[in-house]
């Protein structure tokens, strides 16, 4: 087994040697621009990407018009979020996205809020997932765009898309979705989703980091977004910019690997995330999971393990990597806004400890990490405060903390 | 973030944790930070009545490797001392002597809290005024 181990499969994925064999040719010998043509460099750079886009279109059930190059899923929920307000502006002026979403959709539509628009912000019940009816009453005929992410990247989990999409299009409003954490997990298909625009990132699936791609709808409707970068109107005109062939390559080519994968793959990792959290649960006291259990992508598990703060756990288990809700090293000492929407306490909160196993994540390395994790934890109990006031019967909401 | 070998050395091998008897008059108890925060000290004190000296200190810490750390070193300074010079620990000497950097800096500012508030017990415990304590945050 080679330290540490990484178990941090959401917030960026080792690149598969598959892909970045597909990659390096178009580095050095096959180096020319796709936007050249006139000659043979151009010619071979334009056919890789055009099969890129087809492997991309193939994962999510979309044509390969449809898919637009970015430079990564921030960049596409920018386009997408403000290049629809900015096209459908006559139309009305208001959009819906949900509490938890990615800061890349908050923080566009707090952009857009300064510029006049108005914004909905639905919040999540304890599983993460937004009231449909909510939904339907937050829609108006001003109303242009509803965004909702596909799953969750700190708890893993999967909105109900489908009717979610319903309610949308009925009204006549563009569906879109941030699926960074789902496309090439779990299965993703813009016809059957009923999906309008959607993002996605090269790393988070195996591929490379610098490319990510937008599904822009052709047909039923025709959805059109105003190009946020000026330039040689590449991309259709939504998205200038010489392409970055190589990133697209590999984009493709880690999309393909996906869809071959995922049958197995969803299962192998399910049933690893399943034993590591179902044994953690049974073995450590006072061991929450945050988000839904039931609708979540297969290799994501978030537990607040009480009275041991995140950071401080994470320090004692320096031979894997994760994440944490805890915000110790963040100035406003706020934890994580994602588990607060889920009514999560604070103290719990600073708990938690996100595992996002990938492809690579092995069973022995999940066998190393139980009583590796048992044991911190353990030991953290031991010097903390809480742990022995708790065992003691005292209720901690009762204390009156001098708060700083 | 990298920590210090001497935030790593307090975190691994924490110094004086525990608990002493806080219904002893002999012994003060100091509790701040918040669990909402993020960190939660507690530290005491047990002072010779003859000789106002701290004979035993003792932590637990709800927090991230540096506040262990900051409340681990504390105990470890309180030892031998008498109650007036425990008074003088200042929060940028746990800084300096753990090197914490600018974003730790409350977790020794927490410690050098946990000090006063357990001496202010210890004081009020034996028929003394409690200090006035510098609002620190």
């Amino acid at each position: 087994m080679k330290f540490p181990i990484y178990l941090d499969n959401n917030a960026t994925t080792p690149m598969d040697p598959r892909v970045l064999e597909a990659m390096l040719p178009y580095f050095t010998e096959k180096f020319g621009n796709a936007a050249s043509r006139n000659h043979a460099f151009g010619w071979q750079a334009e056919e890789a990407v055009d099969y890129a886009r087809e492997q991309i279109a193939r994962l999510i059930n979309a044509n390969e018009k449809e898919i637009v190059f970015t430079s990564g899923a921030t960049e596409s929920i920018n386009l997408a979020i403000k290049g629809v307000a900015e096209m459908y502006e006559k139309k009305g002026d208001h959009i819906i996205t949900v509490v938890t979403e990615h800061k890349a959709v908050l923080d566009s539509c707090k952009h857009l809020e300064r510029l006049g628009k108005k914004v909905t912000y639905l919040p999540v019940d304890k599983e993460g997932l937004i009231d449909l009816n909510q939904l339907a009453d937050a829609i108006t005929d001003k109303t242009i765009l509803v965004s909702v992410m596909y799953a969750n990247n700190e708890i893993g989990t999967i909105q109900n898309i489908r009717e979610i999409s319903k309610i949308v299009r009925s009204k006549g409003v563009l569906f879109m979705t941030d699926a960074t954490q789902a496309v090439g997990k779990i299965p993703v298909d813009v016809e059957a989703d009923g999906i309008d625009l959607l993002a996605m990132s090269g790393h988070k699936i195996y591929g490379p980091k610098g490319i990510g791609a937008l599904y822009v709808r052709r047909k039923n409707p025709r959805v059109k977004v105003t190009a946020q970068m000026d330039g040689g109107g590449h991309e259709r005109g939504m998205r200038s910019g010489t392409l970055n062939v190589t990133g697209a390559v590999g984009l493709g080519k880690a999309c393909e690997i996906a869809m071959q994968e995922m049958p197995t793959e969803s299962i192998r990792l399910a049933k690893l995330r399943d034993k590591l959290e179902n044994t953690l649960l049974s073995t450590i006291e006072e061991a929450y999971v945050n988000g839904s259990r039931q609708h979540r992508l297969p290799h994501v598990s978030n537990i607040s393990f009480a009275f041991v703060e995140g950071e401080g756990l994470m320090m004692g288990i320096k031979n894997i990597a994760v994440s944490s809700g805890s915000a110790c090293t963040s100035a406003s000492l706020e934890p994580s806004y994602v588990l607060k929407a889920l009514g999560v306490n604070d103290e719990l909160a600073h708990s938690s400890i996100r595992f996002g196993l990938g492809r690579f994540t092995t069973e022995e390395e999940i066998d190393y990490t139980i009583p590796y994790v048992q044991q911190a934890v353990a030991k953290l109990r031991e010097v903390s405060p809480l742990w022995e006031m708790f065992k003691e019967g005292i209720d901690l909401s009762k204390i009156e903390w001098k708060a700083h | 973030m990298a920590y210090s070998d001497k935030v790593i050395d307090h975190y691994s091998n924490p110094r004086n944790v525990g608990t002493l008897d806080k219904d002893k008059k002999e012994v003060g108890t100091g509790l701040v930070g918040a669990p909402e925060c993020g960190d939660v000290m507690r530290l005491q004190i047990e002072v010779d009545p003859e000789t106002k000296t701290i004979i035993d200190a003792k932590f637990k810490t709800y927090g991230c490797g540096s506040a262990i750390a900051s409340s681990s070193l504390a105990t470890e300074w309180l030892k031998g001392k008498t109650v007036d010079e425990a008074l003088t620990i200042d929060n940028m000497d746990i800084v300096e002597e753990l090197s914490l950097p600018p974003i730790k800096i409350h977790c020794s500012v927490l410690a050098e809290d946990a000090i006063k508030a357990a001496i202010n017990d210890w004081r009020i415990k034996n028929g003394l005024e409690p200090l006035e304590l510098e609002e620190h945050h």
